[in-house]
């Protein structure tokens, strides 16, 4: 049986991004981004996870009962997060420090628990595992993007290079403290769904209601 | 998406229970393996961590300097807390505070009513950490400091300037307060405010108080005072509390007495 592999791979990363469509893993999207080191350790970390997780579970499909599946899937994601978190604490010692309890959270992160529950249950090991690689990319370009504009223009560096000298170091560049708070991610994530789906027209949902005008109020009326 | 939908697979009790038994299993030995295997290089990086701490305080990190390096400037001996005397009966390089205040003969418990620091068991021994000058005399004093705040114990070094009064500077190592809140006590512009507060009165009794709202000049025992943390009371009370217990009588007082009285002989 084939697979449409660009399709699994590639549909998560613009066409259905869990974090600009789906809206799910914004918590560590917030608190990670404010440098771009930080954002791609968590990238590396949550793709890993979900990537396995997804292919494990589906290993096991058939043999979780459905009433324990949760539970089970919940098992496995914390196994791996924490076997992540020893692995940063041994090699990367001082991004771990700042990661502090994103890399735990990755555990309660729904993108990890949506793609096992909706895609990993129902479908083979290997489209399991690519599902959650492509998944995991998504989140890693918005967090990507996120970051690298965080950083840049909030503390005038990449990767803790200089790219823009500060004012305050003989420079020119006057930082904005904004983009280094938590809420200069929403504003981010937020451009970014808008310009996305200005692109794609099919992801702009159905409003739930409108609002009458006095017109069309009075015609009915 | 090629979803095929499988129904939903039922099982009896004794499958669930049995399939819940193994993933749980092969799960926890694959956690306790990774745990295992990696815990040298994660000890190693905690004390290489530590060091580095101590040096920064301590203002001994000039640049092309490696921690390692640095920390050779640093004399680490051990002091027996009750008489304040140095011992050789313990190696201050693999000392472990934690494990230390769980062990029993190298700790003894405390009474809730003398234990403000939430710490339960005091070790007998601590390492202190002293940075001295050409002709060897004490130019800074490392203490380490550790305490619970409003999660996790925090653990960290209070270092002090010759006069043994002035504080140089305070940091911390490991905790697990919440990111943002109390995890601000390692904000680095938070613990610049530490530098040249005088840690004791003029009796030698400790003295350090978080208060709420900046502390400027004009603030009475402005020196003693430092502004707490917004939004973490209780780790700020933790933190608090963790000084004055370490510099007072039952943590390292008999020490620092006898260093004083050094210092007056000289």
């Amino acid at each position: 049986m084939a697979y449409p592999v660009r399709k699994i791979l590639f549909s998560p990363v613009v066409d259905n991004n869990p974090i600009i469509l789906q809206v799910l893993g914004i918590c560590s999207a917030l608190a990670v981004t404010s440098k771009l080191s930080t954002a791609i350790t968590m990238c590396i970390a949550l793709t890993l996870v979900v990537a396995c997780s997804s292919a494990v579970i589906s290993m096991i499909r058939h043999h979780i009962p459905a009433n324990i599946r949760i539970i089970v899937q919940m098992t496995i994601i914390a196994s791996l997060v924490i076997v992540v978190d020893q692995f940063l604490r041994a090699f990367a010692y001082e991004i771990s420090k700042q990661l502090s309890v994103f890399v735990g959270l990755i555990i309660t992160n729904c993108i990890v628990m949506g793609r096992a529950e909706a895609f990993a249950m129902k479908n083979p090991p290997l489209p399991s595992f690519l599902d959650g690689l492509g998944n995991g990319l998504g989140f890693s370009a918005i967090l990507l993007i996120v970051g690298t504009i965080r950083e840049l223009f909030g503390s005038g560096t990449l990767l803790g290079y200089t790219m823009l000298p500060l004012a305050k170091d003989g420079g020119w560049y006057v930082p904005n403290g904004l983009l280094l708070l938590p809420p200069s991610a929403f504003f981010l994530i937020g451009l970014i769904i808008w310009v996305v789906r200005s692109w794609k027209r099919t992801q702009v949902e159905k409003a739930e209601y409108r609002i009458q005008t006095m017109r069309q109020h009075s015609e009915v009326a | 998406m090629a979803e095929s939908k499988a129904p939903p697979v039922r099982h009896s009790g004794s499958k669930t229970l049995l399939v819940a038994f193994s993933v749980c299993l092969v799960c926890s030995l694959i956690v306790a393996s990774a745990a295992i295997l990696l815990k040298p290089i994660q000890l190693n990086n905690q004390s290489i961590e530590r060091k580095r701490i101590i040096v920064e305080i301590a203002d001994l990190l000039e640049p092309g300097l490696t921690v390692e390096q640095a920390f050779r400037q640093v004399d680490a001996v051990m002091v027996e807390l009750s008489s304040g005397q140095v011992t050789d009966a313990l190696d201050p390089e693999h000392f472990d505070i934690a494990k230390a205040a769980k062990d029993v003969n190298l700790s003894e418990p405390l009474k809730r009513n003398e234990d403000p620091a939430q710490i339960r068991r005091k070790p007998k021994y601590l390492p202190v950490y002293r940075v001295n000058d050409e002709v060897g005399r004490l130019k800074t004093l490392i203490l380490p400091v550790y305490g619970y705040g409003l999660w996790s114990t925090l653990y960290g070094f209070i270092a002090l300037q010759d006069d043994l009064r002035t504080i140089q500077g305070l940091r911390f190592y490991q905790h697990a307060e919440t990111p943002g809140l109390g995890g601000e006590v390692d904000n680095p512009q938070w613990l610049a405010l530490w530098e040249g507060k005088i840690a004791f009165d003029d009796d030698w009794e400790p003295h350090i108080e978080l208060v709420k709202g900046a502390v400027g000049t004009t603030t009475p025992d402005h020196q003693h005072k430092v502004d707490g943390l917004s939004g973490a009371t209780l780790t700020t009370r933790g933190v608090m509390q963790l000084l004055n217990y370490w510099l007072s009588e039952e943590g390292f007082g008999p020490y620092l007495a006898q260093l004083r009285e050094q210092k007056e002989r000289r």
